[in-house]
């Protein structure tokens, strides 16, 4: 659904076994020069190539979240050099309004949206595994609104769903009226999270695909061999073999859902029944100055994100798939 | 080696939070003595650098124009600026600094009484208050910490020639009248009466600024610290969104609030698209601009102050614009606040802009003529209570000043909320008291 925040850790590349795996191996393996070394003085060797990537880490996550987790406890207004230790106080104030909780509703939206677009994606990805025609092109054509900045895309749309704007103009042809797609509180959200499927569809695409490629090609070629049809191979090879992918992807999508910002926060700033939980917060933050319990609020939503996930990995546990 | 990695990271995280929880005592504003504008220009020294959110000037020039003929004056000094786009949301976190320019406008966002945490005082008040205008939205302590260059009436900007295409030639003096004309508009031309901005927001923000047009009443602000109830029938802030609330309900306004468009809307105006709009004196410049530039004649654009009458008199709340400060932490205080002054007395920026100057005796500009004859009254708002009533509507999380506050106004008004307009007033009034009593 948003931006995959652990960017690095997403793709489980399957890797083919090494083509020269049963031939015969032409040269014998090269002998280590000179006497083995100490182990411990290298030890700190990994360490070293380590550093630069955990300094980035700990500098631009960890220490901003150990700081947002010490805001919480605090009534800093997020300017002044002092604040006071309060305690549990924020976290007491944050439960005892359930208003602020109603804005996960509107996740519902964008968590409908992702099933929607993980399915496209899936689609696409399957289809555009096998021998199409001009697939390449259509693979970057898919995958090119995930490229465009957040913002950009928010601006296109803005134009794109204004009163007698692209959409509207397209549906007249058609003889469909005119809607006030963002301007409307039932669809306001529906046309957020359109955006969202339009925006993500092709990264979720482009992770399926390659999942789809590491299938070894012997299952497929047998598949076909034993006459089964598309969707046969899909429901049987493919699906299987991409599994954790998929529940990568629907985990990500859920806590997608409940975290979304970027989208709604520039087309209608959170106004007219489309807040969601993050826009609450900054404005919690930066319009009320409570950066404390904005702070607080930031802490209970990565707790739901977590549990979210843990609870999902209790129900839908990673079955690892066998394959000889 | 898991537990080593873990044990490693583990010290870094404590030595990182310590070294924070180090800075973050250590700060603070020394409460340093006042900084009087330099007698001698020759003897003044340094590099300041001014903190601004005019952009424009900055790309047009205006800004080394002002530097140029800063730097007869002071020839020793030279300054430097920083034009920022989002100026509120990147000063504030610089402000966690002490980087944050010499000169620089106070963020709307410090409440009153951090300023002499921030900023360094730049005279009594009862000096000061002689010869500026304003000084009391920055006074803490008897001492002013921030001096405005301009200041800016409300009112409604329109367009004088829809307007008079629908018959209509006199100023409203009741929201009814006022409805009424822009019922006239829709029937009579083809202009969109009133135009709300909802999108981009922020210029929904000056319907807060419409307290005490209505009552006339100097005291309207500090009066909120003590109202159970600021939206109640006759209130102030009542009558005004009640006006907001009927133009929206009365479809008055435009079809899509969602796709409103700022840039745009000057255009609207001036082109006579769109005939209304609620906004402060300050616009009207730009609108006049944006008739220029489509051709049409930059006359026609006109500003008429709230429609209620006190006496026979309307009444248009005139308030500060961003207001100049020196920065406690800067070293070249002296520079600084020469600049401040120069920038105020001798720049001519607020007759450029035809702003009201905040230097008293100036006259007023041009556009706000019509005013004048009418006899309308410009009145300041006492800021006794200011602070109070701050922190009021941060803690009731209203935000008199936020553009939340009057879009949810027009949401419910075209029925995309739930709740009319009691039921909107009613919740209003609610969180205003239960906030008065948290901070009793």
């Amino acid at each position: 659904m948003s931006a995959p925040r652990t960017a690095g850790s997403r793709t489980i590349a399957r890797t083919l076994p090494p083509p020269d795996a049963t031939r015969p191996r032409t040269r014998p393996p090269r002998r280590r020069r000179g006497p083995r070394r100490a182990s411990g003085a290298r030890w700190f060797t990994p360490w070293l190539y380590l550093l630069a990537p955990l300094a980035l880490l700990v500098t631009f996550t960890w220490l901003p979240v150990a700081d947002m987790v010490s805001y919480s406890f605090t009534d800093w207004d997020g300017l002044s050099p002092t604040s006071n230790w309060v305690g549990l106080a924020n976290y007491t104030d944050l439960f005892t309004r359930p208003q602020l909780f109603q804005v996960f509703w509107v996740s519902l939206f964008y968590l409908a949206a992702s099933a929607v677009q993980i399915c496209a994606a899936l689609y696409f990805a399957t289809v555009l595994s096998f021998d199409t025609r001009l697939r390449n092109l259509f693979k970057g054509i898919l995958f090119f609104p995930y490229l465009i900045n957040g913002v950009a895309v928010g601006f296109v749309f803005l134009y794109f769903f204004q009163p007698g704007g692209t959409l509207d103009t397209v549906l007249h042809w058609f003889g469909a009226g005119p809607h006030l797609w963002l301007g409307n509180p039932h669809l306001v959200n529906t046309s957020l999270a359109g955006v969202s499927v339009w925006r993500f569809t092709g990264l979720n695409m482009v992770l399926f695909l390659g999942a789809i490629q590491s299938i070894p090609p012997e299952l497929h070629e047998a598949a076909a061999l034993d006459g089964a049809s598309r969707w046969q191979q899909f429901r049987h090879v493919i699906a299987p073999s991409i599994r954790p992918i998929i529940t990568l992807s629907v985990i990500l999508a859920v806590s997608g859902s409940l975290s979304v910002f970027e989208i709604p926060f520039i087309m209608t700033g959170g106004s007219n029944n489309s807040e969601t939980f993050v826009i609450q917060t900054i404005k919690l933050a930066f319009n009320f100055n409570k950066t404390g319990l904005a702070s607080a609020a930031a802490v209970v939503l990565l707790l739901i994100v977590l549990l979210v996930t843990w609870l999902q990995r209790v129900l839908f546990p990673d079955e690892r798939v066998e394959r000889s | 080696m898991r537990r080593t990695a873990l044990a490693a990271t583990g010290a870094v995280l404590v030595l990182t939070l310590a070294a924070c929880a180090g800075s973050g005592s250590g700060s603070g504003g020394s409460s340093s003595g006042t900084v009087p504008v330099p007698t001698d220009p020759s003897k003044v020294t340094g590099t300041i650098t001014v903190l601004t959110n005019r952009t424009d000037q900055v790309q047009d020039g205006t800004t080394k124009r002002y530097a140029a003929e800063f730097a007869k004056v002071y020839p020793h000094v030279t300054v430097k600026f920083q034009g920022l786009t989002d100026y509120e949301g990147d000063v504030k976190i610089r402000m966690n600094s002490k980087n944050y320019g010499d000169v620089l406008s106070i963020p709307n966002s410090v409440p009153l009484k951090e300023y002499p945490t921030f900023f360094a005082p730049l005279g009594t008040a009862a000096d000061l208050s002689k010869t500026y205008d304003f000084t009391d939205h920055a006074t803490v302590g008897g001492k002013v910490y921030g001096i405005a260059n301009i200041g800016t009436a409300n009112g409604f900007v329109y367009n004088k020639a829809v307007w008079k295409q629908a018959g209509v030639t006199t100023w409203p003096a009741t929201p009814q009248q006022f409805l009424d004309d822009l019922k006239a508009i829709r029937a009579r031309t083809g202009a969109t009466p009133y135009y709300t901005n909802y999108h981009d927001g922020w210029p929904m923000t000056n319907w807060g600024n419409a307290l005490g047009s209505p009552s006339c009443d100097p005291a309207a602000n500090d009066k909120l610290a003590d109202t159970k109830e600021p939206w109640a029938p006759g209130q102030d802030l009542n009558v005004v969104d009640s006006l907001l609330f009927d133009i929206v309900h009365g479809k008055l306004s435009e079809s899509d609030p969602d796709t409103t468009n700022w840039e745009n809307s000057k255009a609207l105006i001036g082109t006579g698209k769109v005939a209304t709009m609620w906004l402060g004196s300050w616009a009207v410049v730009q609108m006049q601009d944006a008739a220029k530039k489509a051709g049409r004649n930059p006359d026609d654009i006109g500003f008429m102050p709230f429609p209620v009458q006190k006496d026979g008199h309307f009444c248009s709340v005139v308030r500060p614009d961003y207001q100049y400060a020196v920065n406690v932490h800067s070293k070249n205080k002296a520079a600084a606040r020469a600049w401040i002054d120069w920038f105020v007395n001798k720049s001519g920026d607020a007759q450029a802009a035809l702003s009201i100057s905040s230097v008293k005796g100036s006259p007023l500009p041009a556009d706000l003529k019509p005013f004048q004859d009418s006899g309308a009254r410009f009145i300041h708002l006492t800021n006794d209570k200011t602070a109070l009533v701050d922190e009021i509507d941060k803690a009731s999380e209203i935000g008199i000043n936020n553009q939340d506050y009057p879009q949810h106004i027009v949401d419910v008004a075209r029925g995309a909320a739930g709740g009319d307009k009691d039921s909107v007033f009613k919740d209003l009034d609610a969180k205003w008291s239960q906030a008065q009593g948290t901070l009793g």
